[in-house]
């Protein structure tokens, strides 16, 4: 219901929104209500979950708290909105959240004809499948005619149906939108399989699963999900510091800089580092921020390696390709100049 | 604007000739009329303009050109619809749409008996029935539809065996967490005949009834509907049958890699949703029934047994023609909110039509297209079961002469 609410209102906010000539910036509307919007995952270990305290946690979280240093120079200056597959475009189009950063998927679709604009990728994922270790499945390939349950709105669901047509098997899709009912489907066998993102295959198994050894996760992953942040079209300003803030957690675990020693490494002679503490030259002012913005990003929330470290490594992650470029990876950020 | 209100009031007789000024009430009333036209129209055409002018500065698609690309999805139910990925979003929308009216049209005959046989044991003078019927009544109304349809769906996932430790409560007859598999008969080209000759039963027995209710009225004696009616729907498709050679064999569901294949089918999600809005929407119509029998004076009933009618006579002849009257129209309501009340079907990964369409708005992007497809079907879904339930309604309406 609530996502048809929200498809509704996104029709709504187009047909009542003014002019654009005549409204705010962004950046403006979001530091006239003091905090930034983030659209979330509704519960998706080492990404965005909140806490036993209620705190939301994970690098999608991390991202959303590295956007409100950047402006606020305060990374509590955020609140977070959870959303499901289904209901997260239409929030961010109709203006509900600023920012959504939810293990999404870049794709030319969403990026395009959705009115959407990807401000580059904290995650390089693929997607993979879960089975009941007693099913004695080893591969994929072995799944013709099985039941899969996934949840709508998915490049998953598309995915799916491509690698079944690609290999001329077929299956059965349960298709649910929550991740609870879907998980709780797939858990009492109404499923033999459970496919998503191999990222998030590792976090339910390892935080959902009554026991997590009771499930494999097969070895092919069949397609690329590069997860990122999003902002909607028509605002290059907002699009430019969501994109730079993600630039800047890599960009300082490259330089070396983390939370813990971005203070004393803020008087360091490396003309890079005097640039990014924004010692020298103007790049915050470019931005329309305040010139300490990636220290500030990088003082309150930590760098890419840190944030990584602090949510995902607990569940098993590897950094494999979300490694730094520098070390073998595909994390790879322009030059802050 | 004057002249047409002018020659409006020249049917008004003698008023007409009376110079209208702008006094005249009718004037006014005419001048309000098209000043709130006039504001429609323009909120209209504002919305429309400035949705344009935002999806085209958003650079968001529009248009309903999406309806004819490859859907690229795949759906669990297609049953009624042949689908698969590589077809259009359009057809992905029709089987959402058949799936709807598929879990609606039973939804609507099963809770209707439910409800009729629930409203009447409540009125029953068996006290433990009549409190059974009660207690079922005043505990499915308040307990919020979404939790029922959870509910229904938990105990056939949950509580039902995975398929290689199926039960087999019949032969051939398999209960598993995917569903309920059973034997039906292997098809063949008698069956098409048969259904034919069931065809010309129906119109037949059509004719006779109506053959029979001139000769009740010329002659006062009433040849046997019922027994006369039966006989032309059954005799025909089973002569056909034995004269086809009598085919019998069934598609019996057998475990098949990971699940039963032949037979037929119902779907934990279907079952679940099925069973929902029936067990729901049934205590409403319970209700309303209930309300429609107390609603016709008990006089009625003793008139009846007065002129020789036996309980079941009066019931059926005098009491419940009446009944109806009281009944139908808040009964339709009940038939209106079962429909709407199938897009809770998502929920519990039924695909209906609004689950579709939401994932088309999804993968697409238009939300505006998608939310008027679902607006415009159920709007044409709701009017038509109006439309068919006041047609019903003045027939049997009390004709006055
Ligand atoms: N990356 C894919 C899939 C993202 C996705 O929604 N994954 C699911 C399965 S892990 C999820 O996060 N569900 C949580 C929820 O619905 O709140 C996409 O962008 O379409």
């Amino acid at each position: 219901m609530r996502t048809i609410m929200l498809a509704a209102a996104a029709s709504l906010a187009l047909a009542a929104a003014p002019d654009r000539a005549a409204a705010q910036t962004m950046l403006a509307a979001v530091k006239a209500k003091g905090y930034v919007q983030c659209g979330v995952n509704t519960g998706l270990a080492g990404f965005s979950q909140p806490d036993s305290r209620g705190q939301w946690k994970g690098i999608d979280v991390d991202l959303c708290r590295a956007v409100a240093a950047a402006v606020f120079g305060d990374a509590s200056k955020v609140r977070f909105t959870p959303l499901t597959a289904q209901q997260r475009f239409t929030a961010l189009q109709s203006g509900e959240v600023d920012v959504l950063s939810r293990n999404t998927t870049w794709t030319a679709t969403r990026d395009s004809s959705l009115g959407l604009n990807f401000a580059g990728v904290i995650y390089y994922d693929g997607q993979g499948f879960m089975v009941p270790r007693k099913l004695g499945v080893k591969s994929a390939k072995q799944l013709n005619g099985a039941t899969v349950c996934v949840q709508p709105g998915t490049t998953t669901e598309l995915n799916l149906a491509d690698y079944f047509r690609a290999n001329g098997m077929t299956f059965k899709p349960v298709v649910i939108e929550k991740l609870e009912e879907v998980l709780n489907a797939y858990f009492a066998g109404r499923c033999d399989v459970y496919t998503t993102d191999v990222s998030g295959l590792v976090a339910v198994r390892a935080s959902r699963a009554p026991n997590p050894a009771d499930h494999v996760i097969l070895p092919e992953v069949i397609s690329k999900e590069p997860l990122g942040p999003v902002v909607r079209h028509g605002d290059d300003q907002w699009f430019d510091i969501v994109k730079w803030t993600l630039f800047a957690l890599l960009e300082a675990e490259e330089l070396g800089l983390s939370s813990k020693t971005i203070e004393q490494n803020a008087s360091s002679a490396n003309p890079s580092i005097q640039r990014f503490v924004g010692a020298t030259g103007d790049i915050g002012k470019m931005l329309g921020l305040d010139n300490r913005w990636a220290f500030n990003v990088v003082r309150l929330v930590g760098n890419y390696g840190e944030i990584f470290d602090a949510n995902l490594k607990p569940l098993g992650f590897d950094r494999g390709i979300n490694n730094l470029w520098t070390n073998g990876g595909l994390m790879y950020a322009p030059p802050i100049r | 604007m004057r002249r047409r209100s002018g020659s409006a009031g020249v049917g008004g007789g003698a008023a007409s000739r009376v110079r209208l000024s702008t006094g005249d009430p009718r004037l006014r009333a005419l001048a309000y009329q098209a000043a709130a036209l006039a504001a429609v129209i323009f909120v209209g055409w504002y919305l429309i303009s400035n949705t344009l002018a935002n999806l085209e500065a958003r650079r968001i698609a529009s248009g309903l050109g999406f309806l004819g690309r490859e859907a690229g999805f795949a759906i669990g139910e297609t049953s009624l619809v042949p689908y698969s990925a590589a077809d259009t979003y359009l057809r992905a929308i029709v089987v959402g749409l058949a799936n709807t009216f598929r879990v609606a049209l039973i939804g609507i005959v099963a809770a209707t008996v439910l409800g009729t046989l629930v409203g009447l044991a409540r009125l029953s003078r068996n006290w433990l029935v009549a409190k059974l019927a009660a207690g079922y009544v005043e505990f499915v109304r308040n307990v919020p539809l979404l939790v029922q349809l959870f509910f229904w769906y938990a105990v056939i996932t949950e509580n039902l065996p995975v398929p290689r430790e199926a039960v087999e409560p019949l032969p051939g007859v398999f209960l598993v967490n995917r569903g309920i598999f059973f034997p039906v008969p292997a098809w063949s080209a008698v069956h098409g005949w048969m259904l034919a000759a069931f065809a010309g039963g129906v119109f037949a027995a059509v004719a006779y009834a109506w053959w029979a209710r001139r000769r009740q009225a010329r002659t006062g004696r009433r040849p046997p509907v019922l027994a006369g009616a039966a006989a032309l729907l059954l005799l025909p498709p089973a002569i056909v049958w034995l004269a086809g050679g009598a085919p019998a064999r069934l598609s019996v569901p057998e475990l098949a890699g990971f699940n039963f294949a032949g037979g037929a089918h119902l779907s934990p999600e279907f079952a679940a949703l099925a069973a929902g809005l029936i067990v729901y929407t049934a205590s409403f119509i319970a209700e309303i029934v209930r309300a429609g029998v107390l609603s016709v004076h008990h006089g009625q009933f003793e008139a009846a047994s007065a002129l020789g009618l036996r309980r079941g006579l009066a019931l059926r002849l005098v009491v419940l023609p009446q009944a109806l009257r009281a009944i139908v129209p808040p009964i339709t309501s009940q038939y209106l909110n079962l429909t709407k009340n199938s897009s809770l079907a998502v929920a519990i990964g039924y695909p209906d039509l609004v689950s579709i369409a939401n994932t088309t708005i999804n993968q697409t992007g238009q939300a505006i297209e998608g939310i008027a497809i679902i607006m415009a079907v159920y709007l044409t879904i709701s009017l038509a079961i109006s439309a068919l339930m006041n047609w019903y309604n003045a027939r049997i309406a009390l004709t006055e002469r």
